[in-house]
């Protein structure tokens, strides 16, 4: 129950941040937050307790229910370095907005494009 | 020969999204030894993808669904040497709807890239590799049967998508690319975390067997909500609409002509979801009048704001959430009426209507953004307080965006007027006032083709003598000025190859879902 309450905590930080930081590196961060609740809330699906490790040759048939599957390790890694990649581009994208405006406020932004 | 033809179209399935991305990458390559290489190689990686989803439209109007794992074409479920069976493979999967998702997307991307070749001048190393990676993207959007590689193929097409807005890097370009990345992002989260609650209650990824297996509890519907809110950010519905005129107004025309197909992906994975995944179990009615009232709003939002734009694309990137707004629209009302007898008599023809007019919308859309490419290509601005009489130097550019005008605003005998039609009619049977104001929207998306008309095109002489258009940029807009045409004046012979395979394998949940059969 505690992993679902920090999940809880993590996203409603996340979406604080995105929506009320004028800051593009915090709207940035408030991102990243969301992505690792989320990440969070995938591996948490994968624990079982009292589980079976994956690795038998012919498992036996009080494993089968409370097998340890792999697969939400696997999204979970894959959401990672997808998260990873979109933090990268986003990043170097707030590079572009400070060179090109001399600023990262997006409420003075705003004010600079409608120019 | 006959050997080479077989083995490639049963492993076309995965051969439409491999090559783009292998093409990607080779052009990536060739660009440090020369950069003329890359264009060669994105043009045989576009066109060989073409052939491709030929091919396997044949098999998918032949026989039906089309699924493959790479390496094992019928072999569904996974059984253990304990005899415990597990349905675990990923899946690509056509069925009428995604082979014509396909066949869109091959098309534009055929045409935006030839388009390309004199368009683009700059930065050929990093366009071609990341536009092929897009359309590769997008290819798996609409083939993949499985909701975790939904998820990879959304985020592949919309980071690339995000570096592409950043191609000609103008004044606007940093911050329209940081919003197109924040909604994507946002709009994928939403989406995994509905992947995790499906998952943690079935455990399953695939779309077949998770349709057959939804009870339709709490967390569903949740996970229904969440699917459904992030793709239709991604398709540039109203109220989430705030990024399309930015990204469709900063990226070069060709990328511009290939985004209008990439949200319309986001709209078949919206449909899928809708029709497919919940389609045994969904309140038709509830969902079905959501989809409806989204899609007025988006219709009349969109169109009231491209009214007032003085930017040439960013008023046509207004009218494509419009123009989003019909596909909604008609897919709403057969959703509403989904089982009834209703659906025999206006429903299905409604269903009809809004495909349509996503093919139609992909091609004159694609077109009317390639001509605001070429009048920015030779005026070299897209003001239309600057602009003016355009018409005098380039008077085949002037007959193209005609065209498009007129299919965009429904006038026969152009393609949008085609499904067009179908739409007013089947609407007008379900409810009065939505048909009154599709047509209400269409008379004032006239009134802002007028203008930008009269603008651009109409007045006296420009001081500058605008730059000519080089042939490859004509060739790409008169190919698809003629489908126009062909599609509005036989618009029975494209309703019956690629429109009703398409309804039909959308509305048919049960043939969807018992494609395979899971112990």
């Amino acid at each position: 129950m505690l992993v679902y309450l920090v999940i809880a905590l993590l996203l409603a930080l996340g979406f604080y941040t995105l929506l009320f930081k004028k800051n593009l590196i915090k709207m940035i961060i408030g991102i990243a937050l969301i992505e690792n609740a989320v990440n969070m809330f995938l591996i948490s699906l994968g624990y079982v307790s009292d589980g079976y490790a994956p690795i038998y040759t012919i498992a036996p048939a009080e494993t089968w229910s409370s097998m340890v599957l792999p697969t939400p390790q696997a999204l979970t890694l894959t959401a990672i370095v997808i998260g990873l990649a979109s933090t990268a581009v986003m990043l170097s994208l707030a590079v572009m907005v400070f060179k090109n405006y001399k600023t990262l406020d997006s409420s003075k932004l705003g004010g600079i494009l409608s120019e | 020969m006959n050997e080479w033809v077989s083995f490639l179209s049963v492993n076309a399935l995965w051969l439409i999204i491999v090559v783009p991305l292998m093409g990607a990458f080779l052009a990536g390559a060739a660009s440090k030894l020369n950069k003329k290489w890359c264009f060669p190689i994105a043009l045989f990686s576009v066109l060989f993808s073409f052939i491709f989803v030929m091919l396997l439209a044949q098999q998918v109007w032949a026989g039906g669904i089309v699924a493959n794992t790479v390496e094992h074409v019928s072999q569904t479920t996974l059984t253990l040497p304990s005899g415990s069976v597990l349905p675990i493979r990923i899946f690509l999967l056509a069925d009428g709807m995604s082979i014509l998702m396909a066949f869109i997307g091959s098309l534009i991307s055929v045409l935006a890239v030839i388009y390309s070749f004199q368009f683009i001048k700059s930065q050929e190393t990093f366009y071609y590799p990341l536009f092929l990676v897009m359309i590769s993207g997008m290819y798996g959007m609409v083939l993949t049967g499985d909701l975790f590689n939904l998820f990879v193929f959304l985020e592949i097409s919309s980071i690339s998508a995000t570096g592409l807005v950043m191609t000609f890097n103008r004044k606007r370009s940093p911050d329209s690319a940081f919003k197109l990345i924040t909604v994507s992002t946002i709009a994928a989260m939403m989406i995994l975390v509905a992947i995790g609650i499906l998952y943690s209650q079935y455990n399953a990824l695939n779309m077949s067997f998770l349709a057959q297996a939804i009870q339709w509890t709490l967390l569903d519907k949740i996970a229904l909500c969440l699917l459904f809110t992030g793709f239709a950010m991604k398709a540039g519905s109203v109220p989430m609409h705030f990024w399309v005129p930015d990204a469709y107004g900063d990226t070069p025309a060709s990328v511009s002509a290939f985004f209008v197909v990439l949200s319309q992906a986001s709209l078949y994975a919206l449909f899928r979801i809708c029709f497919s995944l919940f389609g045994l179990s969904i309140n038709n009615v509830t969902v079905g009048w959501i989809i409806i009232i989204l899609g007025v709003l988006s219709m009349f939002i969109g169109v009231m704001m491209a009214l007032v734009q003085k930017d040439i694309k960013r008023l046509m990137a207004f009218h494509a959430i419009s123009q989003t707004g019909y596909m909604l629209l008609g897919v709403g009302v057969g959703l509403a009426v989904l089982g009834t007898p209703a659906f025999v008599e206006f429903g299905s023809m409604a269903m009809q209507g809004s495909i349509f007019h996503m093919l139609n919308h992909s091609i004159y859309k694609g077109l009317l953004f390639l001509t605001a490419g070429a009048v920015f290509y030779a005026a070299g601005t897209r003001d239309l307080r600057e602009l003016r009489g355009l018409g005098h130097y380039m008077p085949l550019t002037t007959i193209f965006f005609m065209v498009g005008a007129f299919a965009i605003t429904g006038l026969p005998p152009f393609n949008g007027f085609a499904s067009k039609l179908l739409i007013y009619e089947s609407v007008y049977a379900f409810n009065p006032v939505l048909s009154a104001i599709a047509l209400l929207v269409s008379i004032l998306t006239l009134a802002s083709f007028m203008k930008v008309f009269y603008a651009a095109f109409l007045g006296p002489k420009p001081k500058k003598k605008p730059k000519p258009i080089p042939h490859t940029m004509l060739f790409a807009m008169l190919v698809l000025s003629l489908l126009c045409v062909v599609f509005g004046l036989f618009p029975g012979i494209i309703l019956d190859a690629l429109i009703k395979p398409a309804v039909e394998a959308l509305v048919s949940a049960v043939s969807y879902s018992g494609v395979f059969t899971f112990v």
